[in-house]
């Protein structure tokens, strides 16, 4: 990156520009690190990080939003793949619509969603507040934008048409296709799209909240309303836990070269 | 028995027809170009055959039995795409095997006719290599292959060349025919390209407006045009608008220019039609008393290389003339007067 001569003023102006923007973003990283590494007095150690790990609602609720996050994602992709597939095969029309609907959860806030979803939801004929359905309804929606958008690329960038068409006059049927041609065809983007769903799961407090679930991220405010150094230590932890997620999509991205989520041709 | 046969096809989208009423005879074993510009019907018409379409009308028939509402998968007819589609998750082994995995064959059969495969279209060394990692024309051989290796009755190829450069298109559309021929198989080639049509073809079918303009050997659809359009559009022509003086004798005069079409003429002293003479067909300062003359001015000269056009006008008259590139002989000087000459029987009068 650094120029050894460091006289080109174009270079040095991106540099400083980088510099800044990444300043930005690693300072307050840092801070909190440095902030959680605090936990004893007189001295910097892992203290704060061995209480985050020993208390049993930490991995209790980790586990619990895991649990919901795979759901989510198990639901969310049954769901949009065959959407996104038949909308690019036959009702190419209404793309536009979905793409303003796939906006509609940043529109909404989810608190707005739900209270809609307890109203719905909690009289006859479909009683489902206490049921952990509803928790994974709603967050399909939150991570309807996620998971649509990205396969959507995916299959953009496959010509899915021809790929169809193709394996179908080689004597394929429907099942046959989706399975063995267009799923595989767009393996990196279905991963994304998993791995996004995961961490949107994992932080969510709203729904969580109002629909009483001991899940990650009440947890994770509760923590920061009564401690102090175990919040920073928490922050960090799901901060590295969402990069490994990323730098899980990257490796899978490079592993399948010729197949990723943005095409290669 | 014919491989495929169309009757009175026509499919319409919304109120816009496609194909208007196509028939067409495809003999076994017969190399045919649907041969047209663009939403001229020819690539509707071949995805009607593929079954990726249904005709609003009309019946299909391949080797004699009627296919329509016999989905894609169960029509075995083999397909070619201008983008190659081949699958991105499989190396091209895979690929070329995918179509006899789809039908059980056994492993050791699939394992052969995969080899077979690789070796007609000369590609042995790639056989592990993945879409990304070959070229244009090597994803399109391989393509080629794939839909070979489950031996359809039909192969149908759609505009397949139009991705890839001139010199490799040259190369691989020698190579399919080549192949087509070998295997004996039924080939139904959709381009826009005339010079493609022309040279790998048994049979040329003209499309224009969903409907086929004319049907027939590269060398009739060249040399007898049924219209001005194929005349025009099948490589380059002169189509000039003539006025009838001795319908007898088949004299017509031009701009004002006596000719002669050898031919006697049905229409009366004074009716116009069209005429048209292929620009190889007509020589520079070729003056010998039994040819046709018609005289003008040498308004630009386009080199071509083996070729070299020029165009000549005369009022409203325009004439281009090919001649070959004779490095020995100078071309008259732009703006000067020129006389060139034809054969009475390089006349075709169009209907």
């Amino acid at each position: 990156m650094s120029d050894p001569s460091g006289i080109h003023p174009r270079r040095v102006w991106s540099s400083l520009w980088l510099s800044v923007g990444a300043l930005y973003f690693l300072l307050p990283l840092a801070a909190t690190f440095l902030f959680s590494l605090h936990g004893r007095k007189g001295g910097l150690s892992f203290v704060a990080y061995a209480h985050v790990f020993a208390d049993p609602q930490f991995s209790r609720t980790f586990l619990f939003s895991l649990e919901m996050a795979a759901a989510t994602i198990a639901a969310g992709l049954v769901l949009m793949v065959p959407t996104a597939l038949w909308v690019h095969l036959r009702l190419p029309r209404v793309r536009p619509l979905i793409e303003i609907f796939t906006l509609l959860p940043f529109v909404i806030p989810p608190i707005v969603l739900v209270f809609g979803l307890i109203r719905v939801y909690s009289r006859p004929p479909l009683i489902l507040v206490s049921s952990p359905v509803l928790l994974v309804a709603g967050y399909v929606v939150l991570s309807f934008p996620y998971i649509y958008r990205t396969v959507d690329t995916g299959l953009r960038a496959v010509d899915l048409r021809v790929l169809t068409e193709a394996a179908q006059s080689l004597g394929a049927r429907w099942l046959t296709t989706l399975f063995r041609v267009v799923l595989p065809s767009i393996k990196v983007a279905l991963l994304s799209a998993a791995f996004l769903t995961f961490s949107v799961v994992v932080g969510e407090l709203t729904l969580a909240v109002m629909l009483a679930w001991p899940a990650f991220g009440p947890y994770m405010a509760l923590v920061g309303r009564d401690l102090a150094y175990e919040p920073a230590a928490l922050a960090i932890i799901s901060f590295l836990l969402t990069w490994g997620s990323l730098l899980l999509i990257q490796s899978f991205s490079r592993g399948l070269k010729g197949t990723t989520a943005g095409g290669v041709h | 028995m014919a491989s495929v046969e169309l009757i009175e096809i026509t499919k319409r989208f919304g109120h816009q027809t496609a194909v208007d009423s196509v028939s067409l005879r495809v003999e076994e074993g017969e190399f045919v170009s649907l041969l047209g510009g663009s939403g001229c019907g020819k690539t509707t018409t071949l995805r009607m055959i593929a079954g990726f379409e249904s005709p609003t009308s009309g019946r299909l028939l391949i080797r004699g039995a009627d296919v329509l509402g016999v989905p894609a998968n169960r029509r075995g007819v083999g397909m070619v795409f201008q983008n190659y589609g081949l699958f991105p998750h499989m190396s091209a082994a895979q690929n070329i095997g995918f179509g006899l995995r789809v039908a059980r064959r056994p492993a050791a059969e699939i394992a052969e006719r995969v080899a077979e495969m690789l070796a007609l279209i000369h590609l042995d060394e790639l056989r592990d290599r993945f879409p990304h990692q070959m070229s244009g024309g090597q994803q399109q051989r391989v393509a080629l292959a794939r839909a070979l290796a489950v031996r359809p009755s039909v192969l149908l190829l759609d505009e397949p060349l139009s991705a890839l450069d001139a010199a490799i298109r040259v190369r691989l559309r020698t190579e399919i025919r080549s192949i087509q021929r070998k295997l004996g198989i039924t080939a139904i080639y959709v381009t826009h390209d005339q010079e493609e049509a022309l040279s790998i073809s048994d049979r040329v079918v003209v499309m224009r407006a969903g409907r086929i303009e004319q049907a027939g050997a590269p060398a009739e659809i060249y040399n007898r045009p049924a219209n001005g359009f194929v005349a025009s559009f099948v490589g380059a022509s002169n189509v000039l608008r003539v006025t009838v003086v001795d319908p007898a004798c088949g004299k017509v005069s031009i701009d004002g220019q006596e000719i002669s079409t050898a031919k006697p003429i049905l229409k009366s002293v004074g009716e116009e039609l069209h005429l048209t003479i292929r620009p190889e067909s007509i020589s520079l300062r070729n003056g010998t008393s039994s040819n046709n003359h018609l005289r003008g001015t040498l308004e630009s000269v386009v080199f071509l290389g083996s070729v070299v056009r020029l165009v000549i006008r005369s009022g409203a008259m325009e004439l281009i003339v090919d001649s070959f590139n004779d490095p020995q002989a100078g071309l008259p000087p732009l703006g000067s007067e020129v006389t060139v000459g034809f054969a009475p029987q390089a006349c075709l009068l169009l209907p």
